[in-house]
């Protein structure tokens, strides 16, 4: 079986991280090798991090609602690393209407408050299963 | 997979191939070995392995971030691998060391790679020892490997490494006491971090006076880059030291065979599982199961 690497990260200056680290451990019970980066984040520091660490999958968490312009960064930040195939997951108190916009935007895939554990496990997992496909 | 591309752009030093040919050895890949062959193996002659151990909070993160700090003033392109537990149960793991070396997350000459145990006992991982050739070909000069927080036994990097470094911390008494028989006797150097704090002059009576009035001993507050400098010379003048004299190939032997051992280890985890399963059925006594077993595999 393919142990799946990913990335967990806070971009940005709010310092709520229960939540990312609330996801951190449910994905290590679920069997994935979680990196942490820790709290405020710049999004060059991210990519960075997720193509040093050969990540398949990197999720961010947002609590301050600044979400709509941290996202989409570390998509750029890591398209300027060369590395646009990692697929980014988005979690925190984001309004339905911003959901959309940052799915267009590119994200893979946009969590809120209330959404089932599995729900988020199964989507780091299918998209961690096509990256390492496209490898 | 071009592996002749991933090798000529890892020797460049490109982030994302060294990266993933670390991923490839330690997702045993079958192009892992052609890769680890293609590795241009002067640079790791050049190279210098330094080992980190210690018990967990002793300060091994901060004190490698210190050091690295260090050498990137001296422009010294480096490489760390921190080792943190897998489950046993999940094979998940939370590796949380890059935390505290977020300093040089901007910096391309800072090679960072965050390891999981995956099964392996030892404060080490099975791919350790080919995580850190593949980032000495990239160029790296200085190769730190930060294993994971140990108790008495774990004393693996004394073997891989050129230097090792003991990190122990104040608070950590009955400990010390356990560890003296053990890895406090193969490192290199001890370094007492956190020596800034209370107890830290108990912790030194706990090593007793041989130990404490040794010189291979060192106290440091990393958190302040205190004492860091002076660690860094010490583990450098050390690595001179052993390249006069037949030490550091000597070293170097010791720690490719350990490796091969373990890979050897490695390749017939597996197959032994199913011998000892199929063997549990016969109910016989663990020594003479295990007796049995041997003389299946070598053909007696």
């Amino acid at each position: 079986m393919t142990q799946y690497r990913v990335l967990i990260a806070k971009p940005g200056l709010d310092g709520h991280d229960r939540g990312a680290k609330f996801i951190a451990r449910a994905l290590r019970d679920a069997g994935f090798e979680v990196i942490y980066t820790g709290i405020r984040r710049t999004p060059d520091e991210i990519a960075a991090s997720a193509v040093q660490e050969d990540v398949a999958a990197v999720g961010l968490s947002s609590m301050s609602g600044a979400h709509l312009r941290l996202f989409p960064a570390v998509l750029e930040s890591l398209a300027k690393a060369g590395a646009v195939d990692i697929p980014v997951l988005g979690g925190g108190i984001i309004p339905a209407e911003d959901e959309q916009l940052l799915l267009e935007q590119g994200i893979a895939a946009i969590f809120t408050p209330g959404t089932p554990v599995e729900v988020i496990i199964n989507a780091f997992t299918e998209l961690c299963q096509q990256q390492h496909l496209s490898r | 997979m071009d592996i002749g591309l991933l090798l000529k752009q890892l020797h460049q030093g490109d982030p994302r191939s060294v990266a993933r040919a670390i991923s490839l050895v330690e997702d045993r890949s079958e192009v892992a070995a052609a890769l680890m062959m293609g590795l241009q193996q002067e640079r790791f002659d050049q190279a210098l392995v330094v080992g980190i151990t210690g018990p967990p909070g002793a300060g091994k993160s901060t004190l490698t971030n210190a050091l690295v700090r260090c050498l990137r003033e001296q422009e010294q392109r480096v490489g760390i691998i921190a080792i943190d537990p897998s489950s046993p149960l999940t094979h998940g793991a939370l590796l949380g060391d890059r935390i505290r070396m977020m300093d040089h997350a901007l910096d391309r000459d800072v090679v960072v790679r965050s390891m999981a145990t995956r099964g392996r006992l030892g404060g080490l991982c099975a791919a350790a020892g080919a995580a850190i050739r593949i980032m000495a070909a990239s160029g790296c000069r200085i190769l730190f490997i930060e294993t994971v927080g140990v108790g008495q036994s774990e004393m693996d990097v004394a073997f891989l490494a050129d230097v090792s470094v003991m990190v122990l911390a104040p608070g950590f008494g009955d400990d010390i006491q356990a560890m003296k028989a053990g890895i406090l006797e193969v490192v290199d150097l001890l370094v007492i971090n956190k020596a800034d704090q209370p107890g830290a002059k108990k912790l030194l009576l706990d090593l007793g006076t041989e130990t404490a009035n040794s010189d291979r001993l060192l106290q440091t507050v990393a958190s302040e880059q205190q004492g860091i400098a002076e660690l860094l010379t010490r583990i450098l003048s050390m690595e001179e030291v052993f390249r006069k004299d037949a030490q550091f190939m000597a070293r170097r032997k010791r720690s490719r065979s350990r490796e091969t051992l373990d890979r050897v280890m490695e390749l017939l985890r597996d197959r032994l599982r199913e011998l000892v399963r199929e063997e549990a059925d016969n109910q016989l006594e663990p020594g003479a199961a295990a007796a049995g077993i041997v003389a299946r595999i070598m053909g007696d």
